[in-house]
C-alpha cells in the first residue's frame, strides 16, 4: 500500500511502488487530467508538481514520492494567474499538452518571476505542442508573470 | 449541389427530434448516454438547436472538434441568425446521427476543412428559420404583424419598445410549422460573426477538466494494448501467454489475426503484460524495406512515363519552342500525425446495440466498422464523439474500432484500447512522401509558355476510397498543380502511383501538402532564371484582381515585400488556393554559419471568405505557421528492415517554442460563403522559407526537411 499526497489530499493506492506516477494518477486515483503522450519523459504532457518542482511523471516512481506534496492542475486554484492567462489568451487548441506545459510554468515562473522572452524559450523548449499553439504560450506566460507581480506573489 | 434543395430536405429531416438526450459529460461538450424520446425542451426546430424555457440555447454538433474551435465557430454562425443572446448559448456534441451528416459527403465526418464550406448555407438556414418562428410567436401574441417586431440578443421586441423572451416565446414557438426559406442577414448585419468570442471548450480545458478519449472510464471497462505487426506484413510466429498473464492485473491475453491483444485492469498492467509476451515475429512481407530502397524506388518510378492527370495545350511542344527551359526535382517524405493523444477506442458491446467512445474523425466509418464486425445494423451502433488531442486527418481511421469491438465481444465487458506512443509511430497511416520533376518554358519576355510535372507518390484514395481513383490517377496525389492560381497556357501533370507496404492516409491539407512545396519552389525559380522580382512574376501570371492576386498584393504590402531590410536577412513568399480559401506566406529568414537557418518573422494572409471567427483563424494561421516549420526543419519518418524505425518523440522531434518565429496574420475581408482554415494554413509555409532561404544565400533547398549541409558547401 503507498500513500501519496495530491492537491493536498492522501491517497492509499494498492499498486507495486515502481509503477509509474503517471499510471497511479491516471488510472488508480482517476486524476485524467495528467496526460499520457510519450512515455519516455521527452513530451511534458504528463507533469505534475512535486514539492513545487515540475517533474514528468511518467518517469518517476509512484513509491518514490511518497511523502511529497504532489500537485495536478486541479490543486491550483481556479483564478490562479496561470490559468487567468491561458483563458484570456485562449492558448489552447485541442488543449491536451496544457495542463503539462501551465504546471512548468508555474514552476518556472516561482524561480523567474519576470522572465524575458529568450528565458521564456530556453524554460520551455522541452515541451511539444503538436497543435502549434506557441505563439499563445509566450503571450500567456509574460501575461502571468504580470498578474503574479501584481498579486505580490 | 442545388444548395437550396439542401437547405430545404435537410429542414425537413433535420427538424426531426432527434431521439437522444443531453446528459452532459464534465466538459458539457458530449452526449454521455442515448436515451429514448424526447427531454421536454420545448422548441426543437432543428436536430441541430433547442431553446429552452430558461434562456438556455443549446447547439447541437455533429463535427468533431480536434482543437481548431469548430464548435464555437459553428455555435456562432447559427447564434448569429438566430439573434440569440450569446451568453445563453451552449454546445453539445451529439450522438451519431444521420441529421449530423456532410450535407455533399453524405458521411458524418470532420476533414477536408469542411465544417463550414459545406454547411454554409444549411447553419445559417438553421437559425433563421428559428428566429422566424420566435418572431411569430410574439407578433400572434401581442396580434400585430411579425414585420413590425424585431430580434434582438434573445429577445423580441414590440415596436413600442416592450419585448418576450426566446425562453418565454419558447413553447408557442414550437408549435410553429418550420419555414422552409427563411431569409437570411446580410454580411453588414452579423453580430456574432466577425467577432471575437471566446471559445466555448478552453475554460474546461485549461481546468483540466476535459475528459478526452484516453481518459474515458466507465464501470467493468478494462484496458488494452495490443501487440501489432513491427514489420509489414509480419505475423507472431510464437508468444508466451502464461508470461503475459502472470503480470499482476493482466485479464486475457487474445490473439488476433496478426496481432496479440492483452487485456487488463490498469494500463500499466497491460503495457507490462504486452512486454512480457515475448513475441517472435516472422520476416514480414518486404523485410529489405529501409530509407534508402525507399528512395531508390521513387527515384526508380520517377522515370516512368505514368499516367495523364491533366492536360491543357501542348507542354511538349511548347516546351521545344521556349526561349528557355528549366528542369528540377523536389522531395517530400512520409510524415507522421504525431497528435499528441494516441489513437483509442472504447466499445461496450451488447445484444441490441454496440456503445463506443472515441475521438473519432470519421463517425459513419465508426458505425459502419462496428456494424460489420457485431451484425448489429449501423443505427444500432451509438458512437460518442469524445474531445480529441490532436487528429490532423488520422482519427477517421478504423483499426482501434476493429481492435475495441472485437476484444469487448471475445471479454463480453467494455474495453479501451489505447495505443502506446511506439503503436502510434509504427502504425500510423502517413502523410504520403512525394516526389516530383518539373520542366518548364520561358519565352523571351520571361513568362511561363509551358509546365510539365511529374509527381511520384503513393495513392490514399486507392484505401479510402478506391472508387475515387480513375485510370491510375489519385487525385489527391496532385492537388494543387493543375489547380495551382497562375493561368499558364500549356500544362501537363503526370502522375506515378508508389506502391509500398508503407500505409498512407490524409494528413493535413491532404496532397497540397506536398505538391505546393514543388509548385511554389519552382516559380521562384522562374522568376529568377526571367530576372524578375517574385512577387511580380506570380502577379503577371495571376488572373487580375482574382483571391489569390489580391492575397499575394496585400502580402507584399503588410510584409513590406521590398523595403529595406536588415542585413543578413532576406525575405521569400508562397501563396496557395485551396479548400476554398487563399493563403500566403512570407518568410524573412538569415542563415548563420553553420548552416542554421533562423526563421525571424512569418507574415500571413488568409482570404478564407466570411471571416466567422477572427480569432480562431489566426489561431489557425499561427499554427500553420508552427507546423510548416516544424516539416522544414525536423519532421521525416525513418524506415528499416521492413518496418518503422521511428519509435517515438526523441527519433520525430517537432518545433519547440524557442524556433517560433514572430506571426503576423493579416484576413482579408471578403464576405463570401465561408472557407476552409484548418489545411489551407499548412502548404504555403515551407515553399515561403526556402525562397527566402534561397534569396540569402543563392542555394536552393529542394527537398524536405531541409538539409543543412547544402547551405555549408553554399
Ligand atoms: S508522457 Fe511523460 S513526458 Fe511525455
Ligand atoms: S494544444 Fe494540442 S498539443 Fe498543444
Amino acid at each position: 500500500m503507498l500513500t501519496l499526497t495530491v492537491n493536498g489530499m492522501k491517497k492509499e493506492v494498492d499498486v507495486d511502488p515502481g509503477t509509474p506516477l503517471l499510471w497511479v494518477l491516471r488510472d488508480n486515483l482517476g486524476i485524467t487530467s495528467v496526460k499520457y503522450t510519450c512515455g519516455i519523459a521527452e513530451c511534458g504532457m504528463c507533469t505534475v508538481l512535486i514539492g513545487g518542482e515540475a517533474r514528468r511523471s511518467c518517469a518517476i516512481a509512484a513509491g518514490d514520492v511518497q511523502g511529497s506534496a504532489i500537485t495536478t492542475i486541479e490543486g491550483l486554484a481556479d483564478d490562479h494567474p496561470v490559468k487567468v492567462a491561458w483563458i484570456e489568451q485562449q492558448v489552447p487548441q485541442c488543449g491536451y499538452c496544457q495542463p503539462g506545459i501551465m504546471l512548468q510554468t508555474v514552476d518556472f515562473l516561482s524561480r523567474v518571476p519576470s522572465p524575458s522572452e529568450a528565458q521564456i524559450g530556453e524554460a520551455m523548449d522541452n515541451v511539444i505542442c503538436r497543435c502549434g499553439s506557441h505563439p499563445r504560450m509566450k503571450k500567456a506566460i509574460a501575461q502571468a508573470a504580470v498578474l503574479t507581480a501584481s498579486q505580490g506573489g | 449541389m442545388n444548395d437550396d434543395m439542401t437547405r430545404r430536405s435537410f429542414l425537413k429531416t433535420g427538424s426531426l427530434v432527434l431521439a437522444a438526450t443531453a446528459i452532459a459529460g464534465p466538459s458539457g461538450l458530449f452526449n454521455a448516454s442515448p436515451v429514448e424520446g424526447a427531454s421536454g425542451i420545448p422548441f426543437k426546430p432543428h436536430a441541430f438547436l433547442e431553446i429552452g424555457t430558461y434562456e438556455t440555447v443549446t447547439v447541437w454538433v455533429g463535427q468533431t472538434d480536434l482543437g481548431q474551435g469548430t464548435h464555437t465557430g459553428l455555435c456562432m454562425v447559427i447564434a448569429d441568425e438566430l439573434d440569440a443572446a450569446w451568453e445563453t448559448v451552449q454546445v453539445k456534441m451529439a450522438l451519431a446521427a444521420e441529421p449530423f451528416k456532410d450535407p455533399l459527403w453524405h458521411a458524418q465526418l470532420t476533414g477536408g476543412s469542411s465544417s463550414f464550406r459545406n454547411r454554409w448555407d444549411l447553419l445559417r438556414t438553421v437559425g433563421a428559420a428559428a428566429r422566424q418562428m420566435l418572431v411569430e410567436a410574439a407578433a400572434e401574441q401581442w396580434g400585430i404583424p411579425g414585420t413590425d417586431c424585431v430580434a434582438r440578443e434573445g429577445k423580441v421586441f414590440h415596436p413600442d419598445g416592450s419585448s418576450l423572451t426566446y425562453g418565454q416565446l419558447a413553447e408557442a414557438a414550437g408549435k410553429r410549422p418550420v419555414p422552409e426559406n427563411p431569409s437570411l442577414k446580410k454580411p453588414k448585419d452579423y453580430q456574432i460573426m466577425g467577432t471575437d468570442r471566446k471559445r466555448l471548450d478552453i475554460p474546461d480545458k485549461v481546468m483540466g477538466k476535459t475528459v478526452y478519449g484516453i481518459d474515458f472510464a466507465m464501470p467493468g471497462m478494462c484496458i488494452a494494448v495490443v501487440a501489432r505487426p513491427p514489420r509489414y506484413g509480419a505475423r507472431p510466429a510464437s508468444h508466451d501467454a502464461k508470461a503475459a498473464m502472470a503480470v499482476t492485473g493482466v485479464v486475457q491475453v487474445v490473439p488476433l489475426e496478426d496481432r496479440i491483444a492483452v487485456c487488463a485492469e490498469t494500463t500499466y498492467a497491460a503495457i507490462q503484460g504486452r512486454n512480457a509476451l515475448d513475441i517472435k515475429w516472422s520476416d514480414g512481407s518486404s523485410p529489405d524495406l529501409n530509407d534508402e530502397t525507399i528512395a531508390a524506388f521513387f527515384k526508380k518510378q520517377l522515370d516512368q512515363p505514368g499516367a495523364v492527370a491533366e492536360e491543357s495545350g501542348d507542354a511538349e511542344k511548347a516546351l521545344t519552342e521556349a526561349a528557355r527551359t528549366l528542369e528540377q526535382s523536389y522531395t517530400l517524405p512520409y510524415l507522421s500525425h504525431a497528435q499528441v493523444e494516441p489513437i483509442n477506442c472504447t466499445a461496450h458491446v451488447e445484444k441490441e446495440r454496440c456503445r463506443i467512445w472515441m475521438p473519432t474523425q470519421g463517425q459513419t466509418a465508426t458505425q459502419e466498422t462496428a456494424s460489420r464486425l457485431t451484425g448489429l445494423s449501423p443505427e444500432k451502433v451509438e458512437v460518442m464523439t469524445l474531445p480529441a488531442g490532436g487528429g490532423f486527418g488520422l482519427r477517421g481511421e478504423q483499426d482501434a474500432v476493429e481492435d475495441a469491438v472485437l476484444l469487448a465481444k471475445t471479454l463480453d465487458r467494455p474495453v479501451k484500447v489505447i495505443w502506446t506512443r511506439e503503436d502510434d509511430f509504427a502504425n500510423d497511416r502517413f502523410r504520403p512522401a512525394s516526389h516530383s520533376r518539373i520542366r518548364a518554358g520561358l519565352d523571351k519576355d520571361g513568362r511561363v509558355i509551358a509546365w510539365s510535372h511529374k509527381v511520384a507518390a503513393p495513392s490514399v484514395m486507392s484505401r479510402v476510397m478506391p472508387q475515387a481513383v480513375q485510370n491510375g490517377i489519385d487525385p489527391d496525389a496532385v492537388a494543387g498543380i493543375g489547380d495551382m492560381p497562375y493561368s499558364l497556357p500549356n500544362l501537363q501533370v503526370n502522375y506515378v502511383m508508389i506502391d509500398l507496404p508503407v500505409p498512407v492516409g490524409w494528413w493535413r491539407s491532404v496532397g497540397y501538402s506536398c505538391n505546393v512545396f514543388a509548385v511554389e519552389s519552382f516559380i521562384d525559380e522562374l522568376a529568377h532564371a526571367a530576372g524578375k522580382d517574385p512577387v511580380s512574376f506570380r502577379l503577371e501570371h495571376m488572373e487580375k484582381d482574382s483571391r489569390p492576386y489580391t492575397v499575394l498584393t496585400r502580402l507584399a504590402e503588410k510584409g513590406r515585400w521590398g523595403s529595406p531590410i536588415a542585413s543578413g536577412r532576406a525575405r521569400g513568399v508562397a501563396v496557395v488556393s485551396c479548400f476554398e480559401s487563399v493563403v500566403a506566406h512570407m518568410a524573412e529568414v538569415s542563415v548563420g554559419e553553420k548552416g542554421r537557418i533562423t526563421v525571424h518573422r512569418m507574415v500571413c494572409v488568409v482570404d478564407c471568405g466570411t471571416a466567422i471567427y477572427p480569432d480562431a483563424i489566426r489561431a489557425q494561421a499561427e499554427a500553420g505557421v508552427v507546423m510548416g516549420l516544424s516539416t522544414a526543419f525536423h519532421e521525416r519518418v525513418r524506415f528499416a528492415n521492413g518496418g518503422v524505425k521511428t519509435t517515438n518523440y526523441d527519433g520525430y522531434p517537432v518545433l519547440t517554442i524557442s524556433e517560433v518565429p514572430e506571426i503576423e496574420v493579416h484576413i482579408v475581408e471578403n464576405p463570401i460563403k465561408a472557407g476552409g482554415i484548418g489545411e489551407p494554413v499548412f502548404p504555403s509555409v515551407t515553399p515561403a522559407v526556402a525562397n527566402a532561404v534561397f534569396q540569402a544565400t543563392g542555394v536552393r533547398l529542394r527537398d524536405l526537411p531541409f538539409q543543412k549541409d547544402l547551405l555549408l558547401k553554399g
